[in-house]
C-alpha cells in the first residue's frame, strides 16, 4: 500500500502524458503510413497550438478560444503540406525530409520573432485545471480526463478509417501509393486530409498537455514531438493502436524513471527504447513487415 | 589545364586568401562582426563538410552530428584545462579526476579521436538501419550522450551540468583557419581516393556497390567514424571559439543548422558546404541584423523590424533554397581552378569561332 500511494502520482502523471504523446503520435504515423516522411514540423505544429491558445485566450471567452485552436491549427497543418511538401512530391524521400526540418526552423523563429523570446504564460482551462484527489494521490482534472478523451477520438478515427470512404482511400493510399493514384484516388486532398487530421489531434493534444505545464516557449514542442515520434516507431509505424500503445508505454516509463530519481534520464530512456527496438524489430509492436524489392 | 598547375593556382588562392584574412584582422578592431563571423565560419564549415562526407557522398542520413561535436569539445576542455586552474573549474567536484592537461594541438586530436570511437561503438548497431531510420537512431544517440555528459554522477569527469571554462582558447583567426583547411584538405583526400569512391558507390546503388565486391558495412562504419572525428575536432574549435562549455547547448537545433548549410552548400559538394557555411552564418548573425531594430524613413516607422525578426527571414529564405533551389548553390559540382578555366576557354573559344 506504501508502495501505491508513493507511486500512484507518477502512474497517474505517466498515464496522463502517454495520452497526451498518443494524441501527438497519431499525426506522425499517418504522415509516415502515407508520404514515408518522419514530418519533424509536427512537434512544432503542437507548440503553434499552444501559442494561439496563449494569444486566444487573452482576448476571447472559452468557448471561442477551442474552436479558435483547433481550426487554426488545422489550417497550419494544412498549409503546411501544401507549401513544403507537395511541390517535393516526387523528389527524393531526402529532400522533403529536409524540407519538414526547414518548416521547423521555421515555425520555432516564427514563434521566437512573435513571443519577443519570453516564455509564455499558459492560461489555465477552468474545469481540466481543477484539483482532484484519488486515494493517496492530488492531480489535476487533466489527468484522468486525458486517457478518456484520447480513447474515444482514438475509437473515432478507428471507425473513420476503417468504415468510411475517405478511410478506406487512406488504407489504399498507405498500401500503395502509385496504385492507388491509377485508380482514380486523388491523392493531394487524401493526404491533405491525414494532416488536418494529425494537426486536430495535436491540436486537442496541446490543450491538454500544456495544462500540466505553467508556459510555453518556442522549443516546447520539439521535445513531446520527438519522443511521439519513438512511440509511433515503437507501436509499428503506419499503425494507430500501436503508436497510442507505444506512447502510454513511454509516457507511464518516463514518469516512473521520473519517480525513481533518475531524471536527467527520462528523455534518455526513451531513445534507448527507440534504438532498442529498431535494432530488435524494426518494425515495431504492430508494424507490418515490409520487403525491399530490389 | 594540368592537374599540377591546377593545384598550385588552388594552392595559390588559398594563401591569398589566407593572407586576405590576416589583413582583415589587423586592419578591423577586435571585436568586429566580421571576425566573430569568420571564426564561426571556419568552425561550421568544417563540420558542415564533414556531415557532407557521410550524408552527401556515402548516402548515411545521420543527424548524430551535434552529440559528436558534444564529445569533441567535452574531450577538449576535460584535457587542454590547465592543472592549476581545475581546482575553480571543478569547485563542485574536488578538482576533477583528471590530474593533466596536454598541449592544444593533442587535445584537439584526441577530441577528434574520442568522437570516432564513440561514433564506432554507436556505429555497430545503428548503421544497420535504413534512411529515416538511421536519421532518428542518430538523433536519438546525440540525446542521449548530452544526457550522460550532464549527468552528476560523471561530474568528477564533465563537471555535471555546470560549464567547463578556463582552457586554451586562440583569439586570432589563423588557428581556427589553419586547422579548418588541414582538416578538409584530409577529407578531400579521403573523397578522391578509392575509399571515397567506395562511400560514392555505396551511394549511389548499394546492391550494385556490394556485388562489385565492396565491404557495405566496413566502408559505411569507416565514412561514420570519419565524419565524426572531424565533427569532433570541429566541436574542440567550437569549445576554443565559445571559450566555455556546456552540454545544454549541443542540441538537435544545432545538427538541423548543419544540415541546412549541407543542403544549401549542395549535397555532394565541399567547396559548396564551405560556401554555404559562411554565407549561412554571415547572414544569419551579420547581414539580415539590420531587420532586428527599429527603422524611420522619414516619420514613417517600417513595420514588422524587431528583435528576432532577421531569424523569421532568415529561415524563409532557407525554406525558398530548400523547397525551388534544391541542388543548393552548387549541387554536386566543385568549385575547382580548372572548372573556372573550362568555363572561360568554352566562353571566349566559342566567341571566336563565332567571328
Amino acid at each position: 500500500m506504501d508502495f501505491i500511494s508513493k507511486n500512484l502520482p507518477y502512474l497517474l502523471a505517466g498515464i496522463s502524458v502517454g495520452g497526451q504523446y498518443a494524441l501527438i503520435a497519431i499525426g506522425y504515423t499517418m504522415v509516415y503510413g502515407i508520404l514515408r516522411l518522419i514530418n519533424f514540423a509536427h512537434g512544432d505544429i503542437f507548440m503553434v497550438a499552444a501559442l494561439v491558445m496563449v494569444y486566444a485566450s487573452a482576448s476571447f471567452p472559452l468557448y471561442v478560444t477551442i474552436p479558435l485552436v483547433l481550426i487554426s491549427t488545422v489550417l497550419i497543418g494544412f498549409l503546411v503540406e501544401r507549401v513544403a511538401y507537395k511541390p517535393l512530391r516526387d523528389a527524393p524521400r531526402m529532400s522533403i525530409m529536409i524540407s519538414a526540418i526547414g518548416v521547423s526552423y521555421l515555425l520555432q523563429n516564427l514563434a521566437l520573432y512573435i513571443t519577443g523570446g519570453l516564455a509564455q504564460i499558459y492560461p489555465s482551462i477552468p474545469l481540466i485545471s481543477n484539483s482532484v484527489s484519488i486515494g493517496p494521490a492530488t492531480t489535476k482534472v487533466v489527468t484522468i480526463v486525458t486517457p478518456v478523451l484520447t480513447v474515444l477520438l482514438v475509437v473515432l478515427l478507428m471507425w473513420l478509417i476503417n468504415h468510411t470512404k475517405i478511410g478506406m482511400a487512406m488504407r489504399a493510399v498507405a498500401n500503395d501509393f502509385e496504385t492507388s493514384r491509377l485508380m482514380g484516388i486523388k491523392i493531394n486532398s487524401v493526404i491533405s486530409m491525414t494532416f488536418i487530421i494529425g494537426s486536430f489531434l495535436a491540436a486537442v493534444g496541446s490543450l491538454l498537455y500544456f495544462t500540466n505545464y505553467a508556459s510555453v516557449v518556442p522549443t516546447s514542442g520539439a521535445m513531446p514531438g520527438l519522443k511521439a515520434f519513438v512511440a509511433a516507431v515503437f507501436g509499428g509505424i503506419g499503425s494507430i493502436p500501436g503508436a497510442v500503445i507505444g506512447a502510454f508505454i513511454i509516457g507511464i516509463c518516463e514518469n516512473i524513471i521520473k519517480g525513481l530519481g533518475w531524471t536527467t534520464f527520462s528523455d534518455a530512456f526513451t531513445f534507448a527504447l527507440l534504438i532498442v527496438i529498431l535494432i530488435v524489430k524494426p518494425t515495431g509492436l504492430f508494424g507490418e513487415g515490409a520487403s525491399d524489392k530490389v | 589545364m594540368s592537374k599540377k598547375t591546377n593545384m598550385i593556382i588552388s594552392a595559390l588562392l588559398l594563401l591569398a586568401l589566407f593572407g586576405a584574412v590576416l589583413g582583415l584582422e589587423q586592419m578591423l578592431p577586435p571585436t568586429h562582426i566580421a571576425l566573430t563571423v569568420l571564426k564561426k565560419g571556419c568552425i561550421y564549415a568544417l563540420v558542415a563538410v564533414s556531415m557532407n562526407l557521410l550524408n552527401g557522398f556515402t548516402g548515411l542520413f545521420s543527424l548524430g552530428q551535434a552529440g559528436f561535436m558534444l564529445i569533441g569539445a567535452y574531450t577538449y576542455g576535460i584535457l587542454t584545462i590547465p592543472v592549476a586552474d581545475r581546482a575553480s573549474v571543478y569547485q563542485y567536484f574536488d578538482g576533477g579526476i583528471v590530474q593533466f592537461s596536454v598541449p592544444v594541438i593533442v587535445g584537439l586530436i584526441a577530441a577528434g579521436a574520442a568522437a570516432a570511437v564513440f561514433a564506432w561503438l554507436i556505429g555497430l548497431p545503428v548503421l544497420r538501419l535504413k534512411s529515416d531510420y538511421l536519421a532518428i537512431a542518430t538523433l536519438g544517440f546525440a540525446e542521449i550522450i548530452r544526457a550522460f555528459f550532464q549527468w552528476d554522477k560523471l561530474g568528477r569527469l564533465t563537471n555535471g551540468s555546470n560549464l567547463l571554462r578556463k582552457f586554451p582558447t586562440f583569439n586570432s583567426i589563423a588557428f581556427p583557419f589553419i586547422v579548418t583547411v588541414i582538416c578538409i584538405g584530409i577529407m578531400v583526400l579521403i573523397i578522391n581516393s578509392s575509399y571515397g569512391r567506395a562511400f560514392r558507390a555505396i551511394r549511389d546503388d548499394e546492391i550494385a556497390a556490394e556485388a562489385m565486391g565492396i565491404n557495405l558495412a566496413k566502408h559505411k562504419r569507416m565514412a561514420f567514424c570519419i565524419s565524426s572525428f572531424f565533427a569532433g575536432v570541429g566541436g574542440g574549435l567550437l569549445a576554443m571559439y565559445q571559450t566555455s562549455i556546456q552540454a545544454a547547448t549541443f542540441r538537435s537545433s544545432m545538427t538541423y543548422e548543419i544540415l541546412l548549410i549541407v543542403v544549401i552548400g549542395g549535397i555532394g559538394s565541399v567547396t559548396g558546404s564551405c560556401i554555404a557555411a559562411f554565407l549561412f552564418i554571415a547572414s544569419s548573425e551579420w547581414w539580415l541584423r539590420f531587420l532586428d531594430t527599429e527603422m524611420y524613413i522619414g516619420s514613417f516607422k517600417v513595420p514588422l523590424l524587431r528583435t528576432g525578426f532577421r531569424k523569421v527571414v532568415f529561415s524563409i529564405i532557407v525554406m525558398a533554397v530548400v523547397l525551388f533551389a534544391r541542388r543548393g548553390i552548387m549541387g554536386n559540382r566543385e568549385f575547382s581552378v580548372s572548372g573556372i578555366y573550362d568555363f572561360f576557354k568554352k566562353k571566349f573559344g566559342r566567341k571566336e569561332a563565332a567571328k
